[in-house]
């Protein structure tokens, strides 16, 4: 397995708060790798590490062999892209100026708007289903065409490596699964490594190729999900008692929470 | 795609208008005054030292003009890179306290110390400026300042060093004489040292500003996003805080505190180019020195014989517009 990103040794901390110390994580090329573990397990926080948005107290981040903290910003923009868990639409832009945002990394003071930024822009939004909304403001858009949009701008950036946090949290499932299909999609026409972070076991063993399970700051489990996701480790990663079966539509694991004890069978009571 | 282009088109004629616009104020504010002047008198006035018009147009309206062209540049180019920052439409250098703090400085050097030129307020003006920009970040909440919390820290800083001003001015008559027309705003003091004095800072400040657009509009999409795409955040912050130091310390100094047209002028021309910064910025630029001298020369009209400060006419019309724009969010 080569890898072109991943860190060595990380100790991630908020100010005094360590998240997870000694971590170590390879990202496989052409990826489709996906994060999981409950809530404040270090996920995130190993995210916005391989993205450069922080900076390990110990250890490092290796992008193309070298310290990612060594690298010049804009040589980094080019290579690996993040779609934030909080990102702000600046009151009343259009879907392509945002998208247009994303070229930031490839334009300079003495080098403005080129017709390869247009062609790239209008690219990324036909990848993501984008086009027809061009000239309308964010605000008005609803939450899966948004989302759609910001995936738009991070393309736009032209990054093979591309960093999601969380991209379905505050979606119905509907656009939950449109915005997973699209990244699928992304990772096998474009060829792109995608590392995203997720907080549904069904989804990630459904979409992703390759699986990085964390629990307090340490990496559980890594692997492909048909291997890895198994009851014994949701229970340990979640301390969730479940069943795995077989999804039917993909054969991937499903996970069937254990129903609790008096409840396996009879009606359910209304209220 | 081709609306990108027309769209880039109708923005690059809209600020040609804005320019012609500018160009046209300019000339009333050189021809209107206390000796009404015609276009011809106005241009002999410019170019041909012997003629009687020369002497008012060179010492009067000249730098008169010149100083409100500068000013409201620097206080449109201001208030844009303020609500860019505060990621709030409404901010305003002199709502967050900044034209205040300038005051403040300026006041204290004339009444212990007896500066009496724009030539030593300057540096009073741009030290009152850069301590209640950090006081107010402060105040605000540090790093977890919101537009709310800086606003309400500005207001407050607002009103304390207003009432220092004012205390100052009362308990020293001889400032009070210095500083009476120049605590309203006025530019009505201009002469061509106060704008020698003040060009170099305020072009600074558009340069330093305008420079900032690219990297602003990267932050406009949050921090985490702003780092994604290569732009570091405490940079963009750093130069934006100086260039708007910079810009109202410089303007504060030569005409006093004038306010609203930092906030409305951004703000209006917001709903002309959108949040895009490589438009908004130099459309601010352009149009709030038509607001700030067609407020003057309307104030000239308006006061006669004598006129009414262009602190007092910016007040009056820009307070109703500002509360209507409050409302309506």
């Amino acid at each position: 397995m080569t890898s072109r990103l991943g860190g060595v040794g990380m100790t991630l901390a908020y100010e005094r708060r360590v998240v997870a110390r000694d971590l170590t994580v390879a990202v496989p090329d052409r990826s489709f790798t996906v994060v999981i573990g409950p809530n404040a397990c270090g996920k995130s926080t190993l995210l916005r590490a391989l993205a450069r948005t922080l900076r390990p107290t110990a250890g490092t981040v290796l992008l193309d062999g070298r310290d990612i903290h060594t690298m010049r910003s804009r040589e980094v923009a080019r290579t690996l892209g993040l779609l934030p868990q909080s990102s702000v639409a600046p009151e009343g832009i259009t879907v392509a100026d945002l998208v247009a945002r994303g070229r930031y990394p490839h334009q300079g003071l003495l080098r403005q708007w080129s017709t390869e930024d247009e062609r790239v822009v209008a690219e990324s939004m036909a990848a993501t289903g984008v086009t027809e909304l061009a000239a309308r403001p964010v605000d008005e858009l609803s939450g899966g065409q948004r989302q759609r949009v910001w995936i738009a701008m991070a393309l736009a950036q032209q990054t093979s490596l591309l960093l999601l946090d969380e991209p379905t949290t505050y979606l119905d499932v509907a656009h939950q699964i449109e915005v997973l299909d699209l990244c699928a999609r992304l990772h096998e026409e474009q060829g792109r490594t995608l590392v995203a972070v997720l907080h549904d076991l069904h989804h990630a063993a459904r979409w992703a190729t390759h699986l990085i399970a964390m629990r307090d700051g340490r990496v559980v489990a890594q692997g492909d999900p048909r291997e890895v996701v198994t009851a014994a480790l949701v229970e340990e990663v979640f301390g969730l008692p479940c069943r795995i079966v077989e999804d039917p539509e993909t054969g991937t694991p499903l996970v069937v929470p254990r129903a609790r004890r008096g409840r396996q069978s009879g009606p359910v009571s209304a209220g | 795609m081709a609306p990108d282009r027309r769209r880039v088109g109708v923005r690059a004629a809209g600020l040609g208008a804005g320019l012609l616009l500018l160009v046209a104020v300019t000339v009333l504010s050189i021809a209107v005054g206390a000796k009404q002047l015609t276009l011809a008198e106005v241009w002999h006035g410019l170019v041909s030292p012997g003629s009687p018009e020369h002497a008012v147009v060179q010492q009067m309206r000249l730098p008169r003009t010149l100083l409100g062209l500068l000013a409201g540049a620097a206080l449109g180019t201001a208030g844009a890179l303020m609500q860019a920052l505060t990621r709030n439409p409404l901010a305003d250098p002199g709502l967050l306290g900044i034209n205040a703090g300038a005051s403040a400085a300026v006041a204290t050097a004339t009444a212990l110390l007896g500066v009496a030129t724009v030539r030593g307020w300057i540096w009073f003006a741009l030290l009152g400026a850069v301590v209640v920009t950090v006081a107010v970040h402060a105040v605000g909440g540090g790093r977890q300042a919101t537009p709310e919390r800086l606003a309400l820290a500005g207001a407050a800083l607002n009103a304390v060093l207003y009432s220092f001003v004012s205390a100052v001015m009362l308990l020293d008559a001889a400032s009070l004489d210095r500083l009476r027309f120049w605590t309203v705003g006025s530019l009505a003091t201009a002469d061509f040292t106060t704008v020698a004095t003040v060009a170099p800072f305020i072009l600074a400040g558009l340069l330093v500003g305008l420079a900032g657009a690219r990297p602003l509009n990267a932050l406009a999409l949050g921090d985490d996003a702003a780092r994604a795409l290569g732009a570091s955040p405490a940079l963009v912050r750093a130069g934006t805080v100086t260039a708007v130091t910079l810009l109202c310390g410089a303007a504060t100094a030569a005409c006093g505190p004038i306010v609203f047209v930092g906030l409305l002028v951004p703000h209006l021309v917001r709903a002309l180019t959108g949040p895009d910064l490589r438009w908004l910025l130099p459309y601010a630029a352009v149009l709030a020195p038509v607001l700030l001298l067609g407020a003057d020369v309307l104030g000239r009209v308006l006061g006669r014989p004598g006129e009414l400060q262009v602190g007092l006419v910016t007040a009056v019309l820009g307070g109703p517009l500002f509360l209507r724009l409050v409302a309506r969010r």
